[in-house]
């Protein structure tokens, strides 16, 4: 028996056999599982959008995430060199896959690369928030950079003058859970509300202090987090880069002249 | 076929007796990187003895007829198989724990007990007992798994599934966490501490010097 299941011929179409019929259960789970991974992935985005500009706290349900989301939130496209907006259709737009593609990214240069992320796209979506009569409220960006471990995914929310911060939610990070973890903490978010992120001159000047060296009645400073000094300056170095020249920075210009509020 | 005494053997002797991760000290990797929260520790849990016992299921029902030439391919391409079925599954319907866990799902391929099993007790036993050692040997995994995250998020974040116990002083209560507890080196002195209780009660595992 075991001397027959050596033979070459034998060898041969237990592999093969095997092979077609794990190929077959990965690819059909795959499949099958992947409409319901993609609304797991959109409906992720929608609610941290939501949780950025303050619509939605905690948990909620994923009707009313839909609801909400369509209701008050408008998905355009910005081009990143010009900071105006692109008229082309978000759905098609896939920013994260576009952050690794060598067709809609390009790689940055060694002293522009402030947040430790190598490459930047051409084009990255803005998250446009409205109230209840349609009026425009607030703006979310997308930032990411990267901090100990990892590389750290938060939204952004700007009041319209392109400077005050309204909300920051990380949601997608790898550091130390207990430590540089915390910059998912509410208590710690929450310290940003109502920062500026640029001084009157349109220089970068939100700060990252060491804990408990921000003055309070500062408005560009806020608090690290103890034992995650790294963590922190990964924090600092994604505003640096995002709210700087080769990030958002034309775009927040140009809403700080009033692109968004004059029409 | 065995009897019952043969099948509670299987069953629950990797629990305290013959514990994959306290006396053969297999597939510690993973239980230091996932124990800092219970829940995340309980999802890879029931991860790892679903693999461990379909593994344990399919490589014996065709273990006649496995090469023993290619035998180890053999059981990594079931066993990687399951795993990507496993994760395709939690990133549909556990969508929050499957972002947190992210890459040690897909490392259950590579956890030393799905192969131990494999290869030490599904290539020579029936499909059935097969079965069951994997869900036992998966049961024993889990035992230490949620011991150390038991004492890791409790000293750790001060809460037990994510429920606070003990109120944080940075939220204004009166608990400084263990900050050590967070980090995967308490994992080892946990289950260094939990092995030599164990052996404390269980002389006969000490291994002769």
């Amino acid at each position: 028996m075991s001397s027959n299941n050596d033979s070459i011929s034998k060898t041969l179409i237990v592999v093969i056999s095997l092979c077609l019929v794990c190929a077959i259960v990965v690819s059909t789970a795959a499949v099958q599982l992947r409409p319901q991974q993609n609304q797991n992935k959109l409906l992720d985005s929608q609610i941290n959008i939501l949780r950025a500009v303050g619509l939605v706290e905690g948990a909620a349900s994923p009707e009313m995430v839909v609801e909400t989301f369509n209701k008050h939130i408008e998905t355009k496209l910005v081009d990143l060199n010009t900071g105006e907006f692109v008229e082309r259709d978000p759905a098609t737009f896939d920013y994260r896959k576009a952050l690794k593609d060598p067709e809609q990214s390009k790689p940055l240069e060694d002293g522009n690369d402030v947040a430790s992320i190598r490459r930047i796209t051409e084009l990255a979506p803005v998250y446009l928030a409205y109230d209840e009569q349609r009026n425009l409220t607030a703006f979310v960006i997308p930032v990411h950079g990267y901090g100990l471990w990892s590389t750290m995914h938060a939204f952004l929310a700007i009041e319209t003058d392109g400077n005050t911060i309204i909300g920051l939610n990380y949601y997608e990070q790898g550091e130390t859970p207990g430590l540089g973890g915390e910059i998912e903490n509410p208590r710690w978010k929450a310290q940003f509300e109502g920062k500026k992120l640029v001084n009157d001159a349109g220089e970068v000047a939100l700060e990252v202090k060491k804990p408990g060296n921000a003055d309070p009645d500062s408005a560009y400073e806020v608090d690290g987090l103890s034992g995650a000094t790294l963590t922190a300056n990964g924090v600092q170095n994604t505003f640096t880069f995002w709210i700087g020249e080769n990030g958002f920075g034309p775009f927040l210009a140009k809403v700080r002249q009033g692109a968004l509020t004059n029409g | 076929m065995a009897n019952a005494k043969e099948i509670k053997t299987v069953l629950f002797g990797p629990i305290f007796a013959n514990n994959p991760i306290a006396l053969q000290v297999l597939g510690i990797c993973s239980a230091l990187a996932v124990t800092t929260k219970m829940d995340k520790a309980l999802v890879m849990c029931i991860a790892l003895t679903f693999v461990t016992a379909f593994s344990n299921l399919f490589i014996s029902t065709i273990r006649n007829h496995i090469p023993s030439s290619v035998r180890i391919i053999v059981q990594m391409t079931i066993i990687a198989s399951l795993v990507i079925v496993v994760d395709q599954f939690l990133k549909a319907y556990a969508y929050d724990v499957a972002k947190e866990l992210s890459v040690f799902v897909g490392l259950i391929i590579t956890n030393c007990i799905v192969m131990g099993r494999a290869e030490a007790y599904a290539m020579k036993s029936s499909p059935g007992m097969s079965f069951l050692d994997g869900i036992g040997n998966g049961l024993g995994y889990s035992v230490v798994l949620m011991v150390v995250a038991f004492i890791r998020e409790l000293g750790g974040s001060g809460s037990v599934f994510g429920v606070q116990i003990m109120p944080l002083i940075s939220e204004g209560g009166w608990y400084q966490p263990i900050g050590l507890l967070l980090m995967p080196p308490s994992a080892f002195i946990i289950i260094a501490c939990f092995i030599w209780i164990l052996r404390t009660y269980r002389p006969e595992q000490i291994e002769k010097a």
